[in-house]
């Protein structure tokens, strides 16, 4: 086995995948690092301001609000969809014709495009021709989301919950009928109970999708731009305006092209972070647990 | 490259962090890692503690800028410190 020639020629079918992510990642990091120490009035007209962004962004109170908004939202998204995900996963029907249904079925949100998804909201929302809208003012429950920030917030999150839990659904759901019968064959003749049987059998088992789906909903949710925009334009107020709706009013719409790419690197910052630790976490949590 | 809007202490930055990866890459084909358990959470690789130092410092930049009016220089020095400490002990 020791006199197994070592090749190094894997390292070129690698080669393609690193040379597009330096051009579509690599590169334009690079730029926007560039970007954020210098006042950029025209593509040839720039001076060199040092962190006077950094400073500027880090103690702009906008920022603070929409990163508290963006982190409550963010929690919110994982709190619900993945158990929501799961959930339904678990109820799925593991064999037959009706498997195809429903996977048919709960694919069909995630086809739809993000801003397309706002606009479908914001008209069934609306509390004059909405069919959400009036059937809740019709209940006796007063909702406006245009006007009022808690029913803003409950909506937004409602519509990210119909998008995105699908992707957590399907995810488990393929992790689910990965687990071979003998671990539930085993299960029945110990006497496992459901709870036991979920607990200990199909919770470990789906680790894998789950740091995945984690991973995923963290990143997408952390990121939210289109379907906000589209449905409540960051409002009422700014209750709704997220991280990438306020570096994006900076960048294209007040053309502060500095300012927002030392937003762009803090941003990018956090969300480093908080993959990693999400990462570390659940990897080092599914190592204990095979033990 | 001038689209990319180049100054010489970004570029000078960059230079580091590639001469950063190209040490670490040659300290692999010498000196393999192994990975070990230190002061941090986890069992941790080489590139591991390299990766947590750097976006330790990253992190201790911003917040220096964020609640002092002391020199950066300051937060570079804690920097180097801090990343030394994780690569021998973390």
């Amino acid at each position: 086995m020791d006199d197994k020639p070592i090749n190094q020629k894997a390292w070129f079918l690698v080669l393609p995948v690193v040379v597009t992510v330096a051009f579509s990642a690599v590169v334009p990091l690079m730029t926007v690092v560039n970007y954020s120490v210098q006042d950029i009035f025209d593509p040839h007209t720039r001076y060199f301001v040092g962190t006077e962004w950094f400073e500027q962004i880090l103690h702009d109170s906008r920022l603070h609000g929409a990163l508290v908004r963006q982190f409550v939202f963010s929690l919110s998204v994982l709190l619900i969809e993945i158990p929501l995900g799961i959930g339904i996963a678990l109820t799925m029907p593991r064999r037959g014709r009706w498997v195809s249904v429903c996977l048919v079925l709960l694919a069909l949100p995630l086809l739809v495009p993000w801003n397309v998804v706002g606009t479908i909201w914001q008209i069934f929302a609306r509390p004059d021709i909405g069919l959400l809208g009036r059937a809740v003012n019709a209940l006796g429950i007063p909702y406006n989301y245009t006007g009022d920030p808690t029913d803003a917030w409950v909506t937004v999150l409602v519509m990210d919950v119909w998008h995105w839990t699908s992707l957590v659904v399907l995810l488990c759901y393929a992790g689910l009928q990965a687990i071979p019968d003998a671990f539930y064959q085993a299960a029945r003749i110990d006497g496992a109970s459901r709870w036991a049987v979920f607990r200990y059998i199909e919770l470990p088992k789906l680790r894998g999708v789950l740091m995945i789906a984690i991973l995923l909903r963290f990143m997408d949710s952390f990121m939210i731009y289109a379907e906000p925009f589209v449905l409540t334009g960051g409002g009422p107020g700014s209750a709704t305006t997220f991280l990438s709706q306020l570096l994006t009013t900076m960048a294209v719409g007040q053309f502060d092209l500095g300012p927002a790419a030392a937003f762009s690197l803090i941003y990018f910052l956090i969300i480093l972070l908080f993959s990693y630790v999400f990462y570390t976490a659940l990897t080092h949590l599914g190592r204990g647990a095979n033990r | 490259m001038e689209w990319m809007a180049w100054t010489l202490p970004t570029a000078l930055f960059f230079v580091a962090v590639g001469c950063l990866l190209l040490g670490m890459t040659v300290l692999q084909l010498v000196w393999p890692t192994v990975e070990r358990k230190g002061f941090l959470p986890m069992k941790t690789t080489r590139g591991d503690r390299l990766f947590i130092g750097l976006l330790a410092s990253a992190y201790l930049h911003l917040a220096w800028l964020a609640f002092t009016d002391l020199s950066l220089w300051w937060a570079l020095g804690l920097s180097v410190l801090l990343l030394a400490v994780v690569l021998r002990w973390g």
